[in-house]
């Protein structure tokens, strides 16, 4: 068996254990707000099959996909120039760290009432929220870039296109990738509760009926059904992805 | 653009008024050269010798292009091509050998000339490595394969062959001549070992310690290629160790 396998084994077999200890657990208290595992998957299939929480998942999945490539656009092109420029750096390096302090539910709580309960406002604040880490973290690559292979590639006339993908991105893609991924575990947690605020749909919308409803196994089933999701976005993109990109370390 | 089969080498005329380092954090600023004038000729293997930090590598990068804040010109006869072998190889660390030197061909080149470079320096089964796996004196011979893939009119080298043994030393200015040899382009190359100065030069330009100019000039009239006798190499280096003694205590 190769490592790789041998690993997704172990976790597999982690994960059966979990489940099994939750079952058990549940059959012990046996109350109607404890619910069994089988119990929770069971709904998990119900509400995929019959009932809306595809609408929901994907109502929320395409909040994040804005808010995510907002943020890492904007972030990445403003972490650059602040990188590069020092009177950009000064003038906007206090904003960020107002920014960076400023708790996600506040910039919810001030876009809603500034643009109203609309997607627009949703999506900025979540947006807003992951936005000062990746410019603090791209500013930090952009620093980092080596002088040495600017001048290689300025010698030897590669032009502006090549340059940047051949000797620039490489050096920024680890930064990237650090910002994509704790900027993914931020916005996950940060939009269940700009959703459950003030949308009338979304997961985090969802979590909130079931709440005030005491239906403790359909709120489970949602947040798995979420962070299954947000796993395989893990494993099936990012994983993949750093590998890749880092595999001339050897 | 097409190319002729003998490549048109350059003369290069320079006229640096000065060159200064302004004054950042912790640094006074420091003058790396003052009113150095010399003329390079077509063809001719030209080795700039001195003290360390007499601004050689300064004056390689202004001749190169890559450092453009200096007061004066430099001229050279046509638009020559120009490579240039760094004292750290500056290889691409997440590019392959191969990919290194494909990254610098100009287009229309075909990536299969690379083939018989590579062979030529002994690189022909590490050309798909990427250059953590390569020893120093491999590094070093790929910088200058990728430095002679452009086909340069114009060559550029910066204490290419320091920190290595002398026999491995000893082997790569050996290659160096047999593709230059090959291929014809006028040298700029720096050094501060004088034997070295005299296996190499036709003609060696002695620069004094910062601000660098020029303090005297001393051409080597042995045909490249012919001067492995010690007991010669050891008197042109005595000469030349002597003339420095001279000019600067002059």
């Amino acid at each position: 068996m190769t490592r790789f396998s041998a690993a997704v084994a172990g976790r597999a077999v982690s994960l059966l254990l979990l489940l099994a200890i939750w079952e058990a657990a549940a059959r012990l208290v046996h109350s109607r707000l404890f619910p069994g595992a089988g119990e929770i998957l069971w709904a998990l299939f119900d509400e995929t099959i019959h009932g809306e929480l595809l609408h929901h998942l994907s109502a929320t999945l395409l909040r994040v996909a804005i808010a995510f490539a907002g943020a890492m656009v904007a972030g990445t092109a403003i972490g650059i120039a602040m990188g590069l420029v020092r009177a950009l750096d000064t003038l906007f390096d206090s904003w960020i760290v107002l920014f960076l302090n400023l708790p996600a539910l506040v910039i919810a709580v001030l876009l809603y009432v500034w643009l109203g309960l609309t997607d627009a406002a949703a999506i900025t604040a979540v947006a807003l929220s992951k936005f000062p880490t990746v410019v603090v973290t791209l500013r930090e690559g952009t620093r980092a870039l080596d002088r040495d292979l600017a001048g290689m590639a300025e010698s030897f006339h590669l032009g502006a296109w090549r340059t940047l993908r051949h000797v620039i991105l490489p050096q920024l893609s680890p930064y990237l990738l650090v910002a994509a991924r704790s900027g993914l575990a931020l916005i996950w947690k940060i939009v269940l509760v700009v959703e459950l605020l003030g949308r009338p749909d979304g997961i985090g919308y969802e979590i909130q009926v079931f709440f005030q409803l005491f239906d403790i196994t359909r709120l489970i089933a949602y947040a798995l059904a979420f962070v299954a999701v947000v796993l395989a976005i893990e494993w099936c993109i990012l994983l993949p992805l750093e590998r890749r990109l880092l595999r001339w370390r050897g | 653009m097409a190319r002729l089969n003998t490549p048109m080498t350059t003369g290069i005329t320079l006229d640096i008024t000065e060159k200064r380092y302004p004054a950042e954090a912790g640094h006074r600023a420091v003058t790396a050269l003052k009113g150095l004038r010399a003329h390079i000729g077509p063809n001719e293997f030209c080795v700039l010798f001195g003290p360390s930090g007499c601004g050689k590598s300064t004056l390689l990068n202004i001749i190169a292009g890559i450092d453009r804040s200096f007061l004066g010109s430099v001229r050279f006869d046509g638009d020559p091509r120009i490579g240039y072998v760094f004292q750290a190889p500056r290889l691409l660390p997440w590019r392959t050998v191969r990919q290194n030197l494909e990254l610098v061909l100009r287009c229309g080149r075909d990536p299969a000339d690379l083939d018989d470079l590579l062979a030529e320096v002994g690189l022909a089964d590490a050309a798909q490595f990427y250059p953590s796996r390569l020893s120093g004196g491999m590094a070093r011979r790929a910088g200058l394969a990728r430095a002679f893939a452009i086909e340069p009119d114009l060559l550029l080298l910066d204490e290419p062959f320091i920190s290595l043994d002398a026999a491995a030393s000893a082997r790569l200015r050996a290659l160096m001549l047999r593709l230059v040899a090959t291929r014809p382009a006028t040298v700029v190359f720096v050094t501060h070992d004088a034997a070295e100065a005299v296996m190499l030069a036709d003609r060696i330009l002695l620069l004094s310690p910062a601000p660098g100019r020029v303090l005297a000039e001393m051409p080597i009239p042995l045909p490249r290629g012919q001067r492995a006798d010690p007991d010669t190499i050891g008197a042109l280096a005595a000469e030349l160790t002597h003339l420095t003694q001279q000019a600067v205590s002059n």
